[in-house]
């Protein structure tokens, strides 16, 4: 009866809360509601059985896509911050010509098709469990999260992984404004990122190590480091000249590339598409889960910057 | 119940009453500034309370040491980031609230 009231509470909460952030007028508002919402999801996953997905929702959903919208936020009042054209007769006509429903018509289609498919799922499915279980001797690790992720659909995390990298091509080639150089962060900002910054790595590699029988993993980790650059850049720390051009984009490419080296490597020794041999699987998980880790993190960090990271000296 | 299942109780029950008194602080405080006070050292303590009332449960020293890291990560972040708010607050000419 608690737990069902507990639960309860939690799916109301998060639909009230969804509701708030949509709803509300004050765009810092609408984002500190939706970050809120973000970490009542990841309770929501805890309580579904699900401890990868609620560590993801939560270092992603809510605090990586949090500082994501904060930034844009900040970008936006700086874009609009001199510009009195608010109403300008070409807004106006945008407006006239995009009536406010337009958007619901799409957005109901999705909705219709996504109830479709839920009523038209079986009430009761063992989906694939079974066999994960009984393959999971043979996939080189013991959580079957990551047996699934890194090995038995593991092109899916390759798409993935080339999914964020694209995303980062879309915000470089926007050319929109980098983060800017800020004032001096002040001695406690300061410490603060000095002292944290080795405490997210050690938190990084533990994600990593312990995704092979626990949750965690590449994504969880990745995510981590990406919250470590965040916080170094909002202490004011810069790229260094001379990392900006091929040293970050390797590291941007590392997870994706090693990723397709060892598909195509694998189709020519084995036959299949990222089908590992059981006694190599163990160590090329690690090699792609590392390699994967580090790119998640640049990339997550490149896309708080913002802008195509330059040289100091283009700006001076 | 063993006993240390009560020591367990008491601290969950302090801790839980610490947060409840901070968000009550959060929400019915005047200003800014008055609200940190009552959302920091509240939650903090708050939060140590709980922190202890698991650490009585805990299986094994590495589940200790986890649970005490997330308390200490969390004063750590806790007190900085209040700062920067209280900074930030200042800066842009937030008065401090008098009677």
């Amino acid at each position: 009866m608690l737990q069902w009231a507990l639960d309860a509470l939690l799916g109301l909460g998060l639909l009230w809360l969804a509701w708030c952030a949509l709803m509300s007028p004050n765009l810092l508002k609408a984002i500190v509601l939706f970050v809120a919402f973000g970490l009542l999801m990841a309770l929501a996953w805890v309580r579904l059985d699900a401890p990868d997905i609620a560590l993801a929702e939560a270092a992603i959903g809510a605090g990586l896509t949090g500082a994501l919208l904060l930034a844009a936020l900040a970008r936006l009042r700086f874009a609009y911050a001199d510009e009195e054209t608010v109403g300008s007769p070409a807004q106006e006509e945008a407006k006239v010509r995009f009536p406010q429903w337009l958007p619901a018509v799409p957005l109901l289609l999705v909705v219709a098709g996504l109830g479709y498919v839920v009523l038209s799922l079986p009430p009761y499915a063992t989906g694939l469990s079974t066999e994960v279980t009984a393959n999971l001797e043979s996939s080189g690790v013991s959580n079957p999260v990551t047996a699934v992720l890194l090995n038995f659909r593991g092109y899916d995390t390759l798409l993935e992984l080339v999914v964020l990298l694209v995303a980062l091509l879309g915000v470089w080639s926007l050319d929109g404004l980098a983060l800017g150089r800020e004032t001096a962060p002040g001695p406690v900002l300061d410490t603060l990122s000095r002292f944290l910054t080795p405490v997210f790595i050690l938190v990084a590699a533990y994600l990593l190590w312990v995704g092979a029988h626990a949750p965690g993993g590449a994504f969880q980790a990745g995510s981590v480091l990406g919250a470590a650059g965040v916080l170094l850049l909002l202490a004011g720390w810069r790229f260094r000249a001379g990392l900006t051009e091929l040293p970050l984009r390797l590291v941007l490419v590392a997870g994706p590339g090693a990723f397709v080296i060892v598909a195509l490597v694998t189709m020519l020794m084995e036959g299949q598409l990222l089908e590992y041999s059981p006694e190599q699987a163990s160590i090329l998980i690690l090699f792609l889960e590392t390699t994967a880790t580090f790119s998640i993190g640049a990339t997550l960090a490149a896309l708080f910057f913002g802008g195509r990271p330059q040289d100091d000296k283009e700006h001076t | 119940m063993i006993p240390s299942d009560y020591l367990s109780v008491a601290l969950l029950i302090a801790g839980a009453i610490f947060f409840l008194a901070g968000t009550l602080g959060l929400l019915r405080f005047p200003d800014v500034y008055t609200r940190l006070h009552a959302l920091t050292k509240a939650d903090n303590v708050g939060l140590g309370l709980i922190v202890m009332g698991l650490v009585v449960q805990a299986e094994s020293w590495a589940a200790v040491g986890k649970l005490l890291l997330i308390w200490v990560l969390v004063l750590l972040a806790g007190a900085s980031v209040a700062h920067l708010v209280a900074r930030g607050a200042l800066q842009r000419g937030i008065r401090l609230w008098k009677r």
